[in-house]
């Protein structure tokens, strides 16, 4: 086999390891309790038909997380290190949202401003602070997950700030379809949403060399210096689109609640995030990256927490368990663990080493 | 003025961005008796600073050393969550003595930090992964254990809680005429030991000297045959077993188990020991600036407290906002430094 060859296996190889947890969670929920994977189709409060089952809540949930892989995905491909603000960012996204939707009353059944410009001014103020995060990391030479620290420290304060420490609440059915059901679509709407950004983001990949110059400031900043690529500038970039996912993100979550609390909002997310790029196979530490594989990632992970979920885990140790997957992940996919393995297997099999060898 | 600038020059990053932190302290102290007056020039409520922060303290000495060591730990936070409400519960739900409460805190501290140095240093897993799983777990573990706030009222934990170690010769009068002690609590002394001792162990043991080589340069460490695995390993086991001590000084500064204690606490000690002047880069640091850092933090935010930013959300504010002046300032200061020792 070519060495070419070997690289493109390897590729292909890394959809792999979401695609294996996936298989293991799946069969585990087949032993336990086969109607886990039932979809039905029934009627909410509104009279309107919706598909109900908890394959419809994993994709449904697990829109935010696969929107933030996406912008997770390149932050970590372009700069080694990962960002951990996402969820204050998207408490401040979402009480921005709100602050304008409400104007100066806390309680609201008529909208102040159309949705879509609110979506707009969020989008704006998420991809200042993404900016200000990717100026410290790319100007500045500040670790990344240092440097969203800043914003992980404030971002809470901040969305608390904005509105006072109110609460609003929007009464407005028409601000939930975001993230409940349009009427008359028997399909969860952050699906769509979800999707929509899936295509956005595979065209710019295809189109434009995005993909490549993270990948090569990832893998050597200096020579792709050498070779016309502004890293910083690229680095910045990646903070930027990182911060239009954390504001779509932040919609669907604020629309899913019509209101906002700010110590729980999107909690731990930046966790599942990162996690679902790790989970995607991609190296944290920087370089080549698969997006299809991180997405992927995402929905395992939405996978595991419906599970958990479902066998009556309350929603505070989660954690707990989740980590404990975490653990286990990173622990075999770790590269001296694989290579003990490997060495293992050999000592086991010795025809087979010889056949290598050979 | 140019004998400044030449000793400056001089100085070694520690030494800089050491004397930095001091003088930021000092001015920030002095700032705060202008705007308080008289409040903060008795040295209760220097004491008081350090009665409500003798747990961060040891907390970021711990976390100071791993980040010399080139490494980070974000699980510390968690873990004192998870040990008060361990020790709480064991106190008074299970009838447990004092000693064996202790026992179980340290227990807990060092198992976290065995676990995480072996993944860290012995399996090459990023140490932010797997202590941002270990702060997980914690937080996880601990509403596992019990999910109801409440007071200990064991009697012997109670007294141990209450002792407070007079200072001599700070006390001041009150309004009413009367003179009144200076104290502190337990941990600080604890607090303050812990630094004394683990400033002799990073100045003049081997082991010491070996977490700044390993940190500065892990190949160049290893070439001069320092065991860097064996080195980033300890520093784990090391910050986990502060970590245990900070967990029960916190413990028994605050005398209660709830879910939501010492939320935030490693964000804070992360940036004490930033403002302390320790590198993320590793290979830089001083205990004695993370002691200033802790003391620098709080006072800032007591002074924006009684500036009339009473709102909760100014201290996180406040928080980032200094971390942020320091990690830029810290940037700045090292990107010149280098240029001019590459123009040497």
């Amino acid at each position: 086999m070519s060495k070419a060859e070997k690289k493109q296996k390897a590729g292909s190889r890394q959809i792999l390891i979401p695609l294996i947890a996936l298989a293991i969670l799946a069969i585990f929920n087949l032993i336990v309790d086969p109607s886990f994977f039932s979809i039905s189709l029934g009627v909410n409060s509104q009279g309107d038909p919706v598909l109900s089952g908890n394959l419809v809540t994993v994709l449904d949930y697990g829109a935010e997380l696969a929107i933030l892989a996406i912008g997770m995905t390149l932050v970590t491909a372009a700069t080694g290190g990962q960002d951990i603000s996402v969820g204050a960012a998207m408490a401040i996204s979402g009480s921005i949202m709100l602050r304008v939707l409400c104007g100066e009353t806390t309680q609201t059944s008529v909208l102040h401003t159309p949705i879509i410009v609110a979506l707009l001014v969020s989008i704006v103020v998420a991809m200042l602070f993404g900016a200000f995060n990717g100026a410290l990391v790319a100007f500045f030479k500040i670790q990344p997950m240092v440097a969203t620290l800043i914003l992980f420290t404030a971002g809470r304060s901040i969305a608390a700030w904005i509105n006072n420490n109110e609460l609003p609440i929007i009464d407005d059915p028409k601000f939930g379809y975001a993230g409940g059901f349009i009427p008359g679509i028997p399909i969860p709407t952050p699906i769509f949403i979800a999707v929509i950004c899936m295509i956005v983001i595979a065209l710019l990949l295809r189109f434009t060399n995005l993909g490549l110059y993270t990948q090569s400031v990832g893998i050597n900043e200096e020579s792709s210096r050498l070779n016309g690529l502004n890293p910083e500038l690229i680095k910045l970039l990646t903070f930027v689109i990182l911060g239009v996912c954390v504001a779509i993100a932040g919609w669907i979550k604020v629309s899913r609640l019509s209101t906002i609390n700010y110590s729980t909002f999107a909690k731990d997310i930046e966790m599942d995030a990162i996690l679902a790029v790790a989970l995607g196979g991609n190296a944290l530490s920087g370089g080549k990256f698969n997006m299809a594989s991180s997405i992927l990632g995402a929905y395992v992970i939405q996978f595991l927490t419906t599970t958990l979920y479902r066998m009556d885990v309350s929603s505070a140790a989660i954690s707990a368990y989740k980590a404990v997957v975490v653990i286990l992940l990173v622990v075999m996919s770790a590269p001296t663990v694989q290579a003990w393995a490997k060495n293992m297997w050999k000592k086991l099999r010795p025809h087979a080493a010889v056949k290598e060898v050979g | 003025m140019n004998k400044i600038k030449e000793k400056i020059r001089n100085m070694t990053d520690t030494n800089l961005l050491l004397t930095i932190t001091i003088v930021v302290f000092f001015a920030m102290y002095i700032a705060a008796i202008l705007i308080e007056g008289e409040g903060f020039l008795k040295p209760q409520s220097f004491f008081n600073i350090l009665n409500a922060n003798a747990a961060l303290i040891i907390l970021s000495c711990g976390l100071s050393i791993v980040m010399i060591t080139g490494g980070i730990d974000i699980s510390v936070g968690g873990v004192t969550g998870l040990i008060s409400m361990c020790c709480a519960v064991y106190l008074d739900y299970k009838g447990g003595n004092v000693l064996m409460s202790v026992i179980i805190a340290l227990a807990i501290g060092l198992a976290f930090g065995v676990v995480q140095g072996f993944l860290v240093a012995y399996l090459d897993i990023q140490p932010f992964i797997v202590t941002l799983a270990g702060m997980f777990f914690a937080r996880g573990m601990t509403t596992i254990v019990h999910t109801n706030p409440f007071n200990v009222e064991n009697p012997a934990f109670v007294a141990l809680k209450e002792t407070r170690v007079i200072v001599p010769g700070m006390g001041s009068v009150n309004r009413l005429g009367r003179y009144v002690d200076a104290y502190v609590e337990l941990g600080v002394i604890v607090a303050l030991l812990v630094v004394l001792l683990l400033f002799v162990m990073l100045r003049w043991t081997k082991l010491g000297r070996s977490f700044y080589a390993v940190g500065g340069n892990s190949q160049s460490a290893l070439m001069l045959g320092i065991n860097v695995r064996r080195t980033r390993f300890l520093s784990h086991v090391l910050c986990g077993l502060l970590s245990g001590i900070g967990g029960y000084v916190y413990f028994l500064h605050v005398g209660s188990g709830a879910v939501t204690h010492a939320s935030g606490a490693e964000m804070n000690a992360i940036a004490s020991s930033i403002i302390g002047g320790t590198m993320l880069t590793g290979g830089v640091g001083n205990i004695i600036g993370t002691l200033f850092g802790v003391l620098s933090l709080s006072t800032i935010q007591n002074i924006v407290a009684s500036a009339g930013f009473g709102e909760s959300w100014w201290t996180g504010i406040t928080i980032a906002a200094m971390l942020c002046i320091f990690l830029v300032v810290q940037s700045v200061i090292m990107s010149v430094r280098k240029k001019r020792s590459a123009k040497k």
